[in-house]
């Protein structure tokens, strides 16, 4: 009989529990994606889990571990996060890649659950961004929008988008698609037109961009979703506001100073807050326990950061989105910040040394 | 401002109670209403020559002795100790090593007594007139009859009783918290002898010089404030509070206590004196009273006999030395099949690896569980994934994820930087861990790691002193050789030439 | 001329830095090597000389002059060769012998005919005792080193375990799986703190 240390009750989380909560804060925003996307939503979603959950169990089973982790929904959460951070026109074989890069070069490669340093879906969305650069930022009009020319509620037209492209279905790629409002406001501003004319041109308008109906990607769209999500995680304790509060409130404090100086260069902060994936990000890629700081000190600077970079990207970067980016780069600095960003212990003055 | 903060904290729930982190445990109490009842005596009971923390005790009587209740039996030779007393009449049977609760399994000496169902019993002189008395007269009463914190700490109480001019006590807290999970001797103790604890805390105050009493009660043994309440106002005493804390798991903890009542905290390597606070059981008072009052040394305790497993729980009325497994068979429990028995609670308690070890001063609960209620054998630990859940309810506010790291990867300097050492294994952590990890346990092993290193390296220290000093010893003894010799070649010839001449 | 300037500022300049390296070298003269003593406060300094020199010292030496590998200390194991890699700047390598348990030296006085051997064999002066009289093993003080056993004419010394005690009882390592693997990783390249 081994010798087993105090404590011998157990509050029974358990990690399975801990993903399942996740999954089921993204139900919202999954089931806002089906709305807005049909069908191609749930074939990208269920693409992706799966391939996850079976790259994981591949991995699981060439390393000689116990494959029963399989089942402990970290795989499938991952999936499911990199499928809601996809274009909806991205074809089946990209999102298997993708999925694939997510487990194996995201997490296995570390050591499994737990020990990787970056985010593995962020990091498998930024490899496909970086390997095919125009499937990954081209977006399709939802459904709901009077733009829309193709019925991705009919099974079998989404089934060939998606398994063909949209050729198969009579139509050139730009014919079905539209500008996201984060890069439009970028390509008009490198061809001398005002953030405020862009928004006009575009069509925008806060209540689209926060229930969903704008173009994006599957899970990104609606603020709402990702908020109510974000919530009940909240009020479950299984994340803190402290990250959250500190990315959000850091992008709005620094757009909204900005855009007082030049409301033509700098878009307004509630743009800012309801574009692109910055809600997904702060709520639940930020937030990913494995990749973020533990202390609570540690959640606020990195939060802060994520904000800092993620405004800095989008306003002066190459590329439209930046918050994807602005996470990665901050994981790295987690074991840094860790160390730096422990609390003050009992009994102890606030001037100890910050340790060896 | 951060007593702003802290009032904030509680209201938003962050810091339910006035002290940081700490759990929601279950509750369990399962012998709350179960009056404490009498054990019967063993043929033979065992007396560790420790049983309280510091340095062990000695034998002061022989096999073949008979010894009275109350006797001392074994004397204590360093500071922090505290004497052991016979706990009934009877015979010295034999003296040696014997299996103690702890977790290695490993034995201590023993002094073994045959009761002989006589009641001869030694006391110390009864003083109903303690006020009258110096208080350092008191304290070594105190210490005479081998009083050491009942809580399950067991430090030797008199070391607690000093009247220091730099460190006057202000505030003298009784602890009537017993948060653990089951427990239940302070909650009937109180309930049943409201009385005498008061007239405990009455003489401690006397002791120490205490203005202010608080007997701190969780909210969750209301029955036991109100009794305490009117124990108060029996005794028409001043300046003593009966407040009822919020539940939360481990405000019985002296450091986390002390912190709900006063805001303040102790500081790292320092005692509750250092900032004119004593803390004191409200058993221990109790034991007090009566060495004080009546003259009576520490030779029984009430333990908490619970838990599922167990056929009749109750509280029982102990004396010092009766073997585990007799008082299981009291309460019903001979078949261990499947079962475990833990010393103490389930939270800070040790699952014991054989019943046949003695009751001790340190015993406050005896649990049965099954198999499959003991976490720690049926749950895989599995990997971290920095939810930081256990940094939020660590009430001491270490890291304690990146601790267990340390530990395991035998970075123990680095683990000391991160104040391992200030654990105090309250098991919050573990608690809440959603991979299984047994964060104290890593801890635990870090601190042995630790000691061992340190034991390793004053005795190389001391080793190295002790080969010096013998080279320089044979160095000495070469260097006086060789002067011996050259004095005797200088001698030699001079006699050659005083033969010659 | 303006050769000369330059020839003679030059050679002041070199004079004043060549006068100034000589003052730093007087002032901040080390003495002895201070890598000797670095290592030897990390040997156990049980003096056995199970390494192959005969003490700590002429370990330390031979470590720092770099003759002796840094595997060879046995009473220290796995932390002490950890520290020596770290002292010495190199790759931690397996221990040369299997470390053994901590052993005392006892003396059979019924046996010893109280000839002073073991006490000058003795590294750390831990035998008692006068020449015709039983000699004793402090224990405290006897780190094991087994010194004493081969002189001994009578062979009356046993190496004894050292007794375990509760006080010095170490909790071990968690018993699961994840405690396993690190500990298998940990002896093949993790460093010891």
């Amino acid at each position: 009989m081994p010798i087993v240390s105090s404590p011998h009750l157990h509050g029974g989380d358990s990690i399975r529990l801990t993903m399942m909560s996740v999954i089921l804060a993204l139900l919202p925003a999954s089931l806002m994606a089906i709305y807005l996307f049909g069908w191609l939503a749930v074939f990208i979603i269920t693409t992706s889990m799966a391939t996850c959950m079976l790259a994981e169990w591949l991995c699981l089973r060439c390393m000689g571990r116990s494959t029963k982790a399989v089942w402990d929904g970290s795989a499938a959460l991952t999936g499911l996060l990199l499928a809601l951070t996809l274009p909806p026109t991205l074809p089946w074989w990209m999102v298997v890649l993708g999925s694939i890069f997510a487990i194996v070069l995201g997490k296995q490669v570390y050591g499994g659950l737990g020990f990787n340093l970056f985010n593995p879906a962020l990091s498998a969305r930024v490899i496909l961004l970086i390997s095919f650069p125009l499937q990954m930022t081209t977006w399709i009009v939802p459904m709901g929008d009077a733009r829309a020319v193709v019925d991705l509620y009919d099974i079998a037209v989404a089934w060939s988008l998606f398994w063909s492209g949209p050729e198969a279905i009579g139509h050139t790629l730009d014919a079905i698609t539209m500008a996201s409002p984060l890069g439009h406001v970028k390509t008009e501003w490198t061809v001398g037109v005002g953030v405020t004319d862009a928004l006009v041109h575009y069509n925008y308008s806060y209540l689209d961009a926060f229930l969903g109906f704008e173009a994006g990607s599957l899970g990104e769209t609606s603020a709402m979703a990702l908020l109510v999500g974000g919530i009940y995680l909240l009020a479950r304790h299984t994340i803190t506001w402290h990250i959250p509060f500190a990315y959000l409130a850091t992008v709005a404090l620094l757009a909204a100073v900005f855009n007082a100086i030049d409301a033509e260069r700098f878009a307004p902060p509630m743009f800012h807050l309801l574009a692109g994936g910055l809600m997904l990000c702060a709520f639940f890629m930020a937030t990913d326990p494995v990749s973020s700081p533990v202390t609570p000190l540690g959640r606020l600077f990195f939060g802060m950061g994520c904000g800092i970079l993620t405004w800095c990207i989008r306003t002066f970067g190459g590329y439209p989105e930046g918050a994807m980016f602005a996470v990665l780069l901050m994981n790295c600095a987690v074991p840094l910040i860790d160390h730096y960003c422990r609390p003050r212990v009992y009994g102890h003055s606030v001037d100890r040394d910050a340790g060896s | 401002m951060p007593a702003l903060l802290k009032r904030l904290g509680q209201v938003l729930g962050w810091m339910p109670a006035g002290f940081f982190g700490g759990i929601e445990v279950p509750d369990r109490k399962l012998t709350a209403h179960e009056p404490i009842r009498e054990c019967p005596v063993p043929d033979v009971l065992i007396l560790p020559m420790k049983q309280h923390i510091g340095e062990q005790c000695h034998p002061c009587v022989h096999i073949g002795d008979h010894v009275l209740k109350g006797q001392k039996i074994a004397a204590t030779e360093g500071y922090m100790a505290a004497p052991v007393h016979a706990p009934v009449a009877g015979k010295v049977v034999k003296i040696e090593e014997h299996r103690i609760a702890h977790p290695s399994g490993l034995g201590l000496p023993c002094i073994f007594i045959e009761p002989d169902g006589s009641d001869g019993e030694h006391r110390y002189e009864p003083w109903a007139d303690w006020e009258t008395r110096d208080p350092a007269e008191l304290r070594e009463r105190v210490r005479e009859c081998g009083i050491v914190g009942l809580g399950g700490a067991v430090f030797p109480t008199f070391i607690k009783l000093v009247r220091d001019q730099h460190h006057p006590i202000n505030t003298l807290i009784l602890n009537g918290i017993e948060c653990e999970p089951y427990l239940t001797t302070d909650h009937r103790l109180m309930l049943e002898h409201a009385d005498e604890i008061v007239r405990g805390l009455s003489i401690l105050r006397y002791m120490v010089g205490a203005r202010e009493c608080v007997i701190a009660i969780e909210d969750n043994k209301q029955d036991a404030v109100e009794v305490m309440r009117q124990a108060v106002v029996r005794a028409s005493l001043t300046g003593v509070r009966v407040i009822a804390m919020p539940t939360r798991y481990p405000q019985g903890s002296e450091k986390q206590l002390i912190e709900s009542i006063t805001g303040k905290q102790v500081p790292a390597g320092k005692l509750p004196v250092h900032i004119g606070v004593l803390c004191q059981n409200v058993a221990t008072a109790r034991a007090v009273y009566h060495a004080i009052e009546h003259g009576r040394a520490l030779t029984e305790r009430v333990v908490t006999v619970s838990g599922e497993a167990m056929p009749r729980p109750g509280n029982l009325r102990i004396p010092f030395g009766a073997p585990v497994r007799f008082v299981l068979a009291q309460c019903g429990l001979e078949d261990l099949d499947g079962v475990h028995v833990l010393h103490g609670g389930p939270m800070m308690g040790e699952r014991l690896r054989s019943v046949d070890v003695p009751v001790v001063k340190a015993t406050n609960g005896l649990l049965a569980l099954h198999e499959e209620q003991i976490h720690g054998l049926n749950a895989e630990e599995q990997p971290c994934i920095h939810c930081g859940h256990c940094g939020e309810v660590c009430p001491i506010r270490l890291v304690p994820n990146l601790l267990a790291d340390h530990c395991r990867n035998d970075a123990f300097e680095r683990a000391e930087a991160y104040q391992l050492f200030d654990c105090i294994e309250c098991g919050c952590c573990s608690y809440v861990c959603p991979s299984s990890i047994p964060l104290v346990h890593y801890f635990r092993y870090g601190k042995g790691q630790l000691a061992q290193i340190r034991r390793a390296e004053t005795f190389a220290e001391e080793s190295r002193r002790r080969s010096e000093a013998r080279e320089r010893r044979l160095a000495r003894e070469r260097e006086a050789k060789q002067a011996r010799r050259r004095a005797r070649k200088a001698s030699t010839p001079a006699q050659a030439e005083d033969g010659e001449g | 001329m303006h050769v000369l300037i330059a020839v003679a500022s030059l050679g002041g300049f070199a004079l004043i830095a060549g006068l100034l390296l000589s003052l730093a070298q007087k002032k901040f003269r080390v003495e002895g090597d201070p890598m000797v003593e670095k290592i030897d406060a990390v040997l156990p300094q049980t003096q056995c000389g199970q390494c192959g020199y005969p003490g700590c010292k002429p370990y330390a030496e031979a470590v720092a002059r770099g003759e002796a590998d840094i595997n060879h200390c046995v009473p220290g194991g796995e932390r002490t060769m950890h520290q020596l890699a770290d002292l010495m700047g190199v790759e931690p390598k397996p221990l040369a012998e299997e470390p053994t348990a901590p052993m005392v030296a006892f003396i059979r006085e019924d046996d010893c005919i109280g000839c002073t051997l073991c006490i000058k064999a003795c590294p750390v002066d831990a035998i008692v005792g006068a020449p015709k009289q039983y000699h004793t093993v402090i224990a405290d003080y006897c780190t094991g080193c087994t010194l004493c056993v081969e002189p001994c004419p009578v062979d009356c010394i046993d190496m004894l375990l050292k007794p375990e005690l509760i006080e010095h009882w170490a909790w071990p390592l968690p018993e699961t799986e994840r405690a396993r693997i690190g500990r298998e990783r940990k002896g093949s390249h993790a460093r010891a703190a």
